[in-house]
C-alpha cells in the first residue's frame, strides 16, 4: 500500500516535471520565431490540401518528373548533411579520439533529428503514406529494390542513433540506472550505425542507377554510390562546422568556458578531415571523367555547369580547407564548409532534379508550396533541436546546470523556446 | 519447379542422356513469356485498340472518330494505357501503338520495395494496388517512362497497361489485339513471335528495316516492333542499351551483405586496436 502510494507520488512528480519542461522558456518574439511560426502554419495548411486533393494540387511534379524538391532536397540532400553523426561517432567511440567528445551529443542529436524530419519528409511525398509499413511486414519484401534497403536502413539507423543519444535523455530525467544500461549499448549502436550509414548513404545514390537514360551523362556513373558515400563524409563534417559555429553563439549559455577553448581545435580537426575526404571525392570525379573520355561533354552549358560544381564547389573548398587548417584559420575553414555544403546541394539536386530528364521537354521547378513545406521541415527540426538542447545535457555536462537564459544574454540570437 | 512437373519433364526427355534431361528440365522451368508483335507497316491508325483498352480497363473512352488526337504526338497517361501516334516519315505516315513494353527483366519490378509491381509467370507486368505506397520509384526507374501516377487523387494509383493479364488467365487475347482489324497486332509466345517477325523481314527485305525493336532492348521486351523506317524516326529510344535494367543495381545489392557483416567486424577490430596502452580503457564519458 505504502509502496503504491510512493510510486504514485513519484509518477506525479515525473508528470509535473514533464509539464514544466514542456513550457516555453525565454522570449517568444525572437527573429527566428517570427519567421518560422508563420511558415510552419502555412505549411500545415498546404499539407491539408496535399492530403485531400492529391500531390498535384500543391507540387509541380509530373509524369516525367516524379521526384522533385521533397525527395531531391529534403531526403537526398538532408541525409547527406546528417552524415556527421556517423563520422564523429566513428572518431570518438571507435577510434577513441577524445578531442571530439564535446561535440558528440550535439552531432548525434542533429543526426537523429535530421533523419526523423528529413527522412520523415518522405512520408509527405508518398502517394499512399499509410502503406509505409508495407516494406516492413510479411510477404511484401522487395529484396531487389534499393529503396527497400534504404528504407530499412533509415529505420534501423534512427533506432541506433536514439540509443546513442538516449543516455542524455536518461540524465535529463534523472534515471541513473536506466542511463547505465543504455550507455552499455552505445558501442554496439555506434558500430551498427556506421555500417548502416555506409550502406544507405551510398544507397541513396544507387537509387539513381536505373535512371541511366534520364540523367545527363556528366552526372551519371556506375560509381554514384561511392561518390555519395564519400561526399557524405565531408558534407557531414561541414555541417558540424557550420552548425557548431551557430550553436556556439545561440546556445552560449549552455557551454562552459573550458570547452570554448577546445572548440577551435575541434573545428580545425574537422576541417582537416573534410579536406582529405574532399580530395578523395575530387579524385574519384577526375578518375571517372578521364576514364569515360568525357572531354567532348563539357563543351556546352551542361559542361560549364558541371565544371562550376566540380571546380568551384569541390576543388576550391577542398583547397580552402587545407589552407585554413595549415594556417590555423577557423574563419577560412568555415568559409570552406559553407562552399562545400553548397556544392553538396548542387550535386544532389543536379542528379535528382536539374540534370534529371535533361533531354526531355518537361522541365521542373518547385512550386512555392513545395518550398514552404521544405522550410517547414527545416524550421521544425530546429525547434525540436532547440527545445532539447535547452533541457537535456547535450552541450553541457550532466552535472552542470545551465546558466539561466533569462539573465545573461550575449546576443539577440540567444535561443529561447 | 515442383516434383510432378519435374517427373513430367523427365518423361518427355525420355531416352535422352542424363545431361540432356537436366537441360530439358531447365528449359521447361524457364517461363515462356507471352508478348505482342506490332507490325507498324500494317497499322492504319484506326485506334480501335485505344477504345478496346479503355473499355476493358474501365478508363474514359476516347472519341476515336472525332477527337483528332493523331494531330500531335501523345504519351500514355493515368487515364489512357495505350494510344496510337502518327509519324510523318520518308515512307509516308507511319502509325505506332504505345503501351507498357512488359520487359523481360523490368526495372519497375526491381525498383518496387513492396512488390506491388510484379511480373506474372506468363509475362504481364502488373501493379497490385494494396501493396503500393506511392513512392514512384518505378516511374524513376522505367526506361520507357510507362508507369503513370494519379497526381490529383488523395488515394492515387499507378496506371499502366497490364497486358490484360486476367483475360490471359482465361486463355483470351489482350483486348487491343482482339480489336485490331488489320492484324497489325499479333499475340503469342515471344519465341514464336520472333520467328514470325524474322520471316516477315526475310520474305520482304525491302519492306522492313532489318531490326526487331524489343528483341534485345533493355534485355528484351514482351512487345516487339517491326517498321519500315529506322526506329529513331518513330519516337523510339534506341540508346537504352541491351543490359537488363535490374543489372545496374545488382552489384550494389550484392555488396550490401558483405558490408553489413564485414564492416562491423572491422570497426570492432579498430576499436580494440585503438585502446591506449598501459591505461585503463576510457570509461564512461
Amino acid at each position: 500500500m505504502a509502496d503504491r502510494l510512493s510510486l504514485m507520488r513519484e509518477f506525479g512528480r515525473f508528470l509535473r516535471f514533464l509539464l514544466s519542461e514542456l513550457r516555453p522558456r525565454g522570449r517568444m518574439l525572437t527573429p527566428f520565431n517570427l519567421i518560422s511560426v508563420p511558415v510552419i502554419v502555412a505549411a500545415a495548411a498546404i499539407l491539408v490540401v496535399r492530403f485531400t486533393r492529391g500531390l498535384g494540387a500543391v507540387t509541380n511534379l509530373s509524369q516525367e518528373v516524379p521526384w522533385g524538391l521533397w525527395i531531391g532536397f529534403d531526403v537526398v540532400t538532408g541525409v547527406a548533411f546528417a552524415g556527421g553523426a556517423y563520422v564523429i561517432t566513428f572518431a570518438v567511440y571507435v577510434m577513441r579520439m577524445e578531442k571530439y567528445r564535446p561535440i558528440v551529443r550535439a552531432t548525434v542529436l542533429n543526426g537523429l533529428l535530421a533523419y526523423i524530419f528529413y527522412a520523415g519528409a518522405l512520408a509527405l511525398d508518398l502517394g499512399r503514406p499509410w502503406n509505409i509499413i508495407n516494406p516492413i511486414i510479411g510477404n511484401k519484401f522487395g529484396f531487389s529494390s534499393v529503396l527497400f534497403l534504404v528504407s530499412w536502413h533509415f529505420m534501423l539507423y534512427m533506432l541506433a542513433e536514439f540509443i546513442e543519444f538516449s543516455p542524455a535523455v536518461a540524465e535529463w530525467l534523472g534515471w541513473k540506472r536506466v542511463r547505465r544500461v543504455l550507455h552499455a549499448f552505445t558501442l554496439t549502436a555506434v558500430i551498427l550505425g556506421i555500417t548502416l550509414s555506409t550502406l544507405h548513404q551510398s544507397g541513396l545514390g544507387a537509387l539513381y542507377l536505373m535512371a541511366k537514360p534520364k540523367i545527363h551523362p556528366l552526372w551519371y556513373t556506375e560509381f554514384i554510390p561511392i561518390l555519395f558515400f564519400v561526399s557524405s563524409i565531408f558534407a557531414g563534417l561541414s555541417m558540424i562546422i557550420l552548425e557548431g559555429t551557430l550553436s556556439h553563439r545561440v546556445f552560449a549559455t549552455q557551454i562552459n568556458h573550458k570547452r570554448h577553448g577546445s572548440f577551435e581545435e575541434i573545428i580545425l580537426g574537422l576541417g582537416k578531415g573534410a579536406a582529405i575526404a574532399m580530395f578523395v571525392y575530387y579524385f574519384f570525379h577526375a578518375l571517372v571523367f578521364v576514364h569515360d573520355h568525357r572531354w567532348q561533354l563539357i563543351t556546352d552549358l551542361w559542361g560549364v555547369w558541371y565544371l562550376v560544381e566540380i571546380l568551384g564547389f569541390v576543388l576550391v573548398p577542398c583547397v580552402l580547407f587545407a589552407y585554413g587548417v595549415r594556417n590555423r584559420s577557423v574563419s577560412i575553414v568555415r568559409t570552406a564548409a559553407i562552399l562545400a555544403l553548397i556544392g553538396i546541394i548542387m550535386n544532389r539536386l543536379n542528379i535528382s532534379v536539374i540534370a534529371f530528364n535533361w533531354n526531355s521537354a518537361a522541365h521542373y521547378y518547385p512550386s512555392w508550396q513545395e518550398i514552404v513545406v521544405t522550410l517547414m521541415v527545416i524550421f521544425s527540426e530546429i525547434w525540436v533541436f532547440r527545445w532539447i538542447v535547452l533541457r537535456m545535457p547535450v552541450m553541457r555536462e550532466a552535472h552542470e546546470l545551465p546558466s539561466r537564459p533569462t539573465e545573461s544574454r550575449p546576443s539577440e540570437l540567444t535561443a529561447s523556446a | 519447379m515442383n516434383r510432378r512437373h519435374f517427373m513430367k519433364t523427365l518423361g518427355v526427355a525420355g531416352a535422352s542422356l542424363a545431361g540432356g534431361a537436366a537441360r530439358a528440365a531447365e528449359q521447361a522451368a524457364t517461363p515462356e513469356f507471352f508478348g505482342v508483335l506490332v507490325d507498324t507497316t500494317r497499322c492504319i491508325g484506326c485506334r480501335s485498340c485505344e477504345l478496346a483498352c479503355a473499355e476493358e480497363a474501365g478508363l474514359p473512352l476516347p472519341d476515336i472518330e472525332n477527337d483528332g488526337a493523331l494531330a500531335e504526338e501523345r504519351d500514355t497517361s493515368e487515364s489512357c494505357w495505350t494510344l496510337v501516334n502518327r509519324y510523318q516519315t520518308s515512307q509516308g505516315d507511319v502509325f505506332v501503338k504505345r503501351q507498357c513494353m512488359h520487359c523481360w527483366q523490368p526495372a519497375c519490378v526491381a525498383a518496387c520495395l513492396t512488390r506491388a509491381m510484379y511480373k506474372t509467370a506468363t509475362g504481364p507486368v502488373i501493379w497490385r494496388s494494396p501493396q503500393c505506397m506511392g513512392c514512384r520509384f518505378c516511374m524513376v526507374s522505367c526506361p520507357f517512362d510507362v508507369p503513370k501516377f494519379e497526381y490529383d487523387e488523395w488515394n492515387p494509383k499507378i496506371q499502366k497497361c497490364n497486358l490484360c493479364w486476367q483475360r490471359l488467365e482465361q486463355d483470351r487475347k489482350p483486348a487491343c489485339v482482339e480489336s485490331c482489324p488489320t492484324d497489325a497486332l499479333m499475340f503469342g509466345r515471344k519465341r514464336d513471335l520472333m520467328e514470325i517477325a524474322r520471316t516477315r523481314i526475310y520474305n520482304h527485305p525491302e519492306r522492313y528495316v532489318h531490326k526487331i525493336y524489343g528483341e534485345y532492348e533493355v534485355g528484351g521486351t514482351g512487345w516487339l516492333y517491326l517498321a519500315a523506317v529506322p526506329f529513331e524516326e518513330l519516337g523510339f529510344r534506341t540508346d537504352l542499351g541491351t543490359t537488363p535494367y535490374p543489372e545496374f543495381t545488382r552489384d550494389f545489392l550484392y555488396g550490401v551483405p558483405l558490408v553489413l557483416f564485414g564492416l562491423p567486424a572491422l570497426l570492432y577490430g579498430l576499436h580494440e586496436l585503438s585502446e591506449p596502452q598501459g591505461r585503463e580503457p576510457a570509461g564512461e564519458e
